[in-house]
């Protein structure tokens, strides 16, 4: 049994102008030990869909249908009572912004510690003890000094593993990071990187890694998917989705992306911008955009199958396949003109 | 030659000028930390800028690189003159405008403009893009109200807006198309040259590359010399002709832009440079990422000699930490500010760690290495 399965999952916020379709019917299995990547655009719906799944959305105007089964059991239909039992311990999140998340009122140590004691039964002494150890292991200097101090005393990086140290501090069995490294420099990026992969591979714990960054994608996840307009358009093992891309969009963000391993005198650009989940597009969601738009993309939204070469590899597309590998290949080639 | 970081200036502006539209030639910023209220006493000042010279010909881009605090921004907009440089000289187009009053930096303006990071917080909310685009025109006089309004129209279509949207306001618009409203304004009287800091930093990629192929575009057509500023190598590689990584207030190292990331000499542009996450698993995954320890040190008190020292892992003892490293020279305008630069490129970390704890054995290694690559 996977550890978490979540099936057509809707998410709709009542908004003053209307409804607001933040996700839109999206399904995947977590399985333990795995590094899922959910890539996307602002707007994609791909922080939604993990907000939802924790239960964190606002109670009020947020309509939510479809299931998320954390082993067997719905977390969508858990009392809040029931679902603090789980946050925090069996599954356990880190956001994009830690100044943000942690309480600048309070050291660090006691954050950590008041972590522990909610979901354990254990002395405070046993508790920061405890802390401490996380606190080392993502490589805090002089932990046992820095543990009594205050958020802001620490830079962006070492605040991004205090909150990881937190996150990881009850042996959570699912890590949903939600573009953890966006607000970091690249240096710090790459520590941060290598800690969750150290991580992951030493407690063994599944990670859901929401960026909008293909590099990092490419860098720590074994599979993917891609998000638009509330939609997943596209998901696959990382090597297929780089090597085989099969959907417009998925080669748009690929394209437009400018790289250290390839010399392209000109991004291709993706025209437009991304609609308004106010009033998405009929038919196919990205058809306005797409160079390779055809009456049936119009009007038919293009269901989410197995490609006929890889069962394991699904996107939702009208175009024919034989086209789209041709496609997918061209812009490879594109790609590698100087990578090495 | 494009950098000269050693050379103490007592040349006319003209001369020094030497065909570059823009020479920045020493600049330091140092912001004081003060202490008291009636008389405040200096105690010491955090060293944003700290001796920056470089150069740029009439249509180049430079980009600029470099981490959270290192100064980048200080920098452009001491060239700006939105801030006095504490020290230093900018020239720009052959006139030495360091020092140059509030009117009379006026007609300087029309000649260089900016383009900020955020489209937020960049565009006044209340006011409509027209009036937003005109402003330059207005302060600068230039023509009348129908001119101007035609002229608005133009540059809206210019960057890919509706000109019929002159009326709209900011609020209206999405991120990239705010961004495209900034270039615009940018573009209104002109210049000749426009410093971009992080201009598509805060953009979605589809987007971002809207606007970096509208910067190349605008480029080829007007003739635009751009200040490029950003801390994604992506980027920056792809727009720029020559690259500057700065670290901590200080050049670590100039180079021309395929020079510079395929030959790094500065172990700092190395550790950047293996940082940066690759769109593609079969080649991020086998290559070894050099990580580098620690965070960036604060700029009130920077680390002695060479302020990358604590972190390199070709740190040498007794010489790194002693003695600052110029900026050497390694031909065709290549300079890093390295004592123990880079033998070749890609590099493990554990080839560069080799040269680690070796103490001061030999003396310092001769600094002409230009000669030899």
């Amino acid at each position: 049994m996977a550890l978490l399965e979540v099936r057509n999952l809707r998410t709709s916020f009542r908004t003053d102008d209307g409804i607001v379709r933040a996700v839109d019917g999206v399904s995947f299995e977590v399985e333990k030990g795995q590094v899922l990547g959910i890539v996307g655009e602002s707007g994609s719906g791909k922080s939604v869909t993990n907000l939802t799944i924790m239960g964190l959305n606002p109670r009020q105007n947020t309509i939510t249908s479809g299931e998320a089964l954390w082993k067997g059991r719905d977390l969508l239909k858990m009392k809040p009572a029931e679902l603090r039992e789980i946050r925090g311990s069996e599954i356990s999140m880190i956001f994009q912004d830690p100044m943000t998340s942690l309480n600048p009122v309070h050291t660090i140590g006691k954050q950590l510690v008041e972590a522990i004691l909610l979901h354990r039964d254990v002395t405070k002494r046993v508790a920061r003890a405890r802390a401490l150890e996380l606190l080392r292991a993502v490589g805090i200097p002089r932990a046992d000094a820095r543990i009594d101090d205050y958020p802001h005393q620490f830079s962006g990086g070492m605040r991004q593993r205090v909150m990881i140290a937190m996150a990881l501090i009850n042996d959570p069995d699912l890590l949903i990071a939600d573009e953890p490294t966006t607000a970091l420099d690249v240096t710090t990026q790459a520590q941060i990187l290598a800690l969750m992969k150290r991580l992951q591979q030493d407690f063994g714990s599944a990670i859901i890694m929401i960026t909008h960054d293909l590099g990092v994608i490419a860098e720590i996840a074994d599979d993917v998917f891609v998000m638009y307009a509330a939609n997943v358009v596209e998901q696959a093992e990382v090597h297929d989705l780089f090597n085989r891309p099969q959907h417009p969009y998925t080669w748009g963000l690929m394209g437009s992306l400018p790289r250290l391993d390839a010399d392209v005198e000109r991004l291709t650009q993706i025209p437009g911008q991304p609609p308004s989940l106010l009033r998405p597009p009929p038919g196919c969601r990205f058809h306005p955009r797409c160079p390779y738009v055809m009456e049936v993309c119009k009007t038919t939204v293009p269901k989410l199958v197995p490609t006929q070469k890889d069962p394991g590899h699904l996107q939702a597309c009208h175009l024919d396949e034989e086209t789209k590998d041709r496609e997918a290949a061209k812009l490879l080639e594109a790609m590698m003109v100087e990578a090495g | 030659m494009a950098t000269t970081n050693s050379v103490p200036t007592t040349t006319t502006a003209a001369e020094t000028a030497d065909g570059n539209l823009l020479v920045v030639d020493d600049v330091k910023k140092h912001f004081p930390i003060t202490r008291g209220i009636i008389f405040q006493k200096e105690i010491a000042s955090v060293k944003a800028v700290d001796g920056v010279s470089f150069s740029i010909k009439p249509g180049e881009t430079l980009g600029i690189v470099g981490e959270s605090g290192c100064g980048k921004s200080t920098l452009a907009r001491c060239i700006m003159r939105l801030l006095d440089p504490t020290a230093g000289r900018v020239i720009f187009d052959g006139h030495d405008i360091t020092n140059l009053s509030r009117p009379s930096m006026r007609p300087v303006r029309r000649d260089m403009t900016m383009i900020f990071q955020d489209p937020y917080a960049s565009l006044n909310p209340r006011k409509r893009v027209g009036f937003i685009v005109a402003e330059p025109l207005e302060v600068h006089g230039i023509g009348t109200a129908a001119e101007i309004k035609l002229r608005v129209q133009e540059l809206l279509e210019v960057v890919g807006l509706n000109p019929e949207h002159y009326n709209r306001f900011p609020h209206e618009f999405s991120g990239g198309q705010r961004q495209r409203i900034g270039v615009a304004r940018a573009l209104a009287v002109n210049p000749k040259l426009i410093v971009c800091d992080e201009p598509v930093s805060a953009l979605d990629v589809s987007v971002q590359a809207q606007i970096l192929n509208l910067l190349k575009d605008l480029q080829d057509d007007f003739g635009l010399t751009y200040v490029f500023i950003a801390h994604d190598l992506n980027v920056v590689r792809h727009i720029s002709d020559r690259v500057m990584v700065m670290y901590l207030g200080k050049v670590a190292e100039v180079a021309s832009r395929d020079v510079l990331y395929r030959e790094p000499k500065h172990p700092y542009t190395g550790a950047l440079l293996s940082a940066v996450p690759i769109a593609n698993p079969e080649l991020g995954r086998k290559r070894e990422s050099i990580v580098l320890e620690g965070d960036v040190p604060s700029p009130v008190n920077p680390p002695s000699a060479c302020r990358f020292h604590p972190r390199c892992p070709r740190f040498v003892e007794g010489h790194c930490d002693v003695e600052e490293p110029p900026l050497y020279p390694f031909g065709e305008g290549h300079v890093a500010a390295c004592h123990y630069p880079l033998e070749r490129w890609p590099m493990t970390a554990s080839e560069m760690h080799r040269g680690r704890r070796v103490r001061e054995e030999e003396p310092a290694p001769a600094p002409d290495y230009a000669a030899s690559s």
